[in-house]
């Protein structure tokens, strides 16, 4: 890097409950508390007191153009604020105003990701970001496209059925501990594998559920979160590619664009005590996981992942927020977060977050 | 006193253009309304149908178009046992990758089938055009079994 690169501090988390559904809360009601609870983990009055503010959502997810825009209610944002919005998940808006910080143009930023997912078919949603004349005109839904890499790695052995399963039954595990988890509680593998396929050959355990919530994070320069005098984590890395928009053009099995993006952010620069791995599918967990190089000593997905409870446009920045709390708390010393977008793991973000 | 003049104006929700759909995108689209598939070939050789414009690997302009067959393999799929409401066929149906004769790159498609035992990767299956065709991707109905068809 050309200019000298500034520690980022990650200094407050905190995320909704995943809920099936919201019911009347709007957005705005959704996003509220989220950044309420960082403010104060920090001891901030409200948004004028960070220098700049990002978000991450989707207006295909709410319907309307510009529904983004109605987010920034939540902030209270008179007198005028800094602000900046990325149609994309929330991992993305905490890559923006880490750039943000590191050209010197802030030395802090609150970031929020949120959505309502319930009231619309969401697989069916997200067709309309695949191709406009070739894939979205068919409705190729987002479960069956995951299907197709399932198939492509159970037909190469890559994987058997079992393996899925496994990754499912860690997942509901690991979320009796997250209060916040939509799915939860002890199950099998036997039992997984004794359930019906939905769209063959997956199960609909193997597909993470639908989840309506939001969460905030804030950032700073080292200096700045040691003036506030709060315990923070050291952002270490971060990094993000991305593969063709053709998904048959791509090798479906391993996740390239996730390798690429942990060499530049420096996965193997050291032990991985903790990963949190966006994972909406459980093959795509493996994939992920070899991806990283992650090995045995690496607890992976101890909140549940995304398995136990999907915030579209803000599970990504959950996972970092997931590692951030596991590294403050002494339960971890180093740790990978990863976020994806798009269909088959097509946009891979991996991020390396560091006791201070 | 004059009667309120109540002003009203016709109002079509949509995107009330037409968009070019240009020279690679536009041949293959033009190609399914006359029941032709066509690909292009990539920088490395491979023929991809649908064609792409641009290289997935060195963004070179593609334009070396390739007709391929109307027949191919299924490189993978999955058993949608519920449709959608939005989904092309509204009988359990599969979606799958199918490299058709003459291409490299699979393309994706929906395959009718009575249940899903008779499919598997590797089975043989063949196009099912729309009875009118309008240069569309739809215009491919549905891929069937080749030992099915007629």
């Amino acid at each position: 890097m050309s200019v000298q690169a500034r520690d980022i501090a990650i200094v407050a988390f905190h995320q909704s409950d995943c809920q099936a559904s919201a019911g009347a809360t709007n957005e705005v009601e959704l996003i509220m508390p989220e950044i309420r609870a960082v403010m104060d983990q920090v001891g901030l009055r409200n948004a004028q007191d960070v220098d700049f503010v990002c978000s991450g959502s989707c207006d295909y997810l709410q319907g309307a153009a510009f529904a983004f825009v109605a987010g920034v209610d939540a902030l209270g944002a008179v007198p005028p604020i800094r602000e900046s919005h990325v149609e994309m998940d929330a991992a993305w808006a905490l890559y923006e105003s880490v750039l943000k910080i590191r050209m010197g143009h802030a030395d802090s930023a609150l970031i929020y990701g949120f959505a309502k997912s319930s009231p619309g078919e969401l697989p069916i949603v997200l067709s309309q970001q695949l191709d406009p004349y070739y894939l979205a005109p068919l409705w190729v839904d987002t479960v069956s496209l995951a299907a197709l890499q399932a198939r492509l790695m159970l037909d190469a052995g890559k994987i058997t059925e079992a393996d899925m399963a496994a990754v499912v039954s860690r997942s509901r595990h690991n979320a009796m501990n997250n209060p916040h988890a939509q799915l939860a509680g002890e199950v099998s593998v036997e039992s997984l594998l004794a359930q019906q396929h939905f769209v063959s050959p997956l199960r609909r355990h193997d597909c993470c559920p639908v989840s309506d919530g939001a969460s905030a994070m804030i950032i700073a320069t080292v200096e700045q979160a040691k003036a506030w005098g709060k315990p923070y984590a050291i952002l270490r890395g971060i990094d993000h590619r991305i593969e063709s928009h053709n998904l048959c053009t791509r090798d479906l099995t391993e996740s390239p664009s996730t390798r690429r993006a942990a060499e530049a952010a420096g996965v193997a620069d050291g032990a991985v005590d903790v990963a949190e791995l966006y994972a909406p599918f459980s093959h795509q967990e493996i994939i992920l996981s070899r991806a990283l190089g992650l090995g045995e000593g690496t607890s992976v997905n101890p909140s549940g992942g995304v398995l136990a409870g999907n915030l579209m446009m803000a599970s990504g920045l959950s996972r970092v927020g997931e590692v951030f709390q596991r590294i403050v708390s002494g339960e971890a010393r180093r740790g990978v977060a990863h976020a994806t977008s798009g269909p088959c793991l097509q946009h891979n973000l991996v991020a390396v977050v560091e006791a201070a | 006193m004059s009667p309120t003049e109540v002003l009203s104006e016709a109002f079509e929700l949509g995107f009330t253009y037409t968009r070019s759909t240009g020279p690679v995108v536009g041949r293959f689209l033009t190609g399914l309304r006359d029941r032709r598939i066509e690909g292009v070939r990539a920088s490395d050789g491979r023929v991809m149908v649908p064609p792409m414009e641009y290289d997935p690997d060195t963004a070179a302009a593609l334009d070396d178009f390739v007709e391929v067959g109307q027949q191919g393999e299924i490189v993978s799929w999955c058993w949608v046992s519920e449709p959608r409401k939005a989904h092309p066929l509204q009988q359990p149906f599969a979606w799958a990758m199918i490299r058709l004769d003459g291409a490299d790159v699979p393309m994706i498609h929906c395959v009718s089938a009575a249940s899903e035992d008779q499919l598997a990767t590797g089975a043989r299956v063949q196009v099912r055009w729309a009875e009118e065709t309008r240069g569309h991707i739809a215009d491919i109905a549905c891929f069937e079994l080749a030992e099915v068809a007629q």
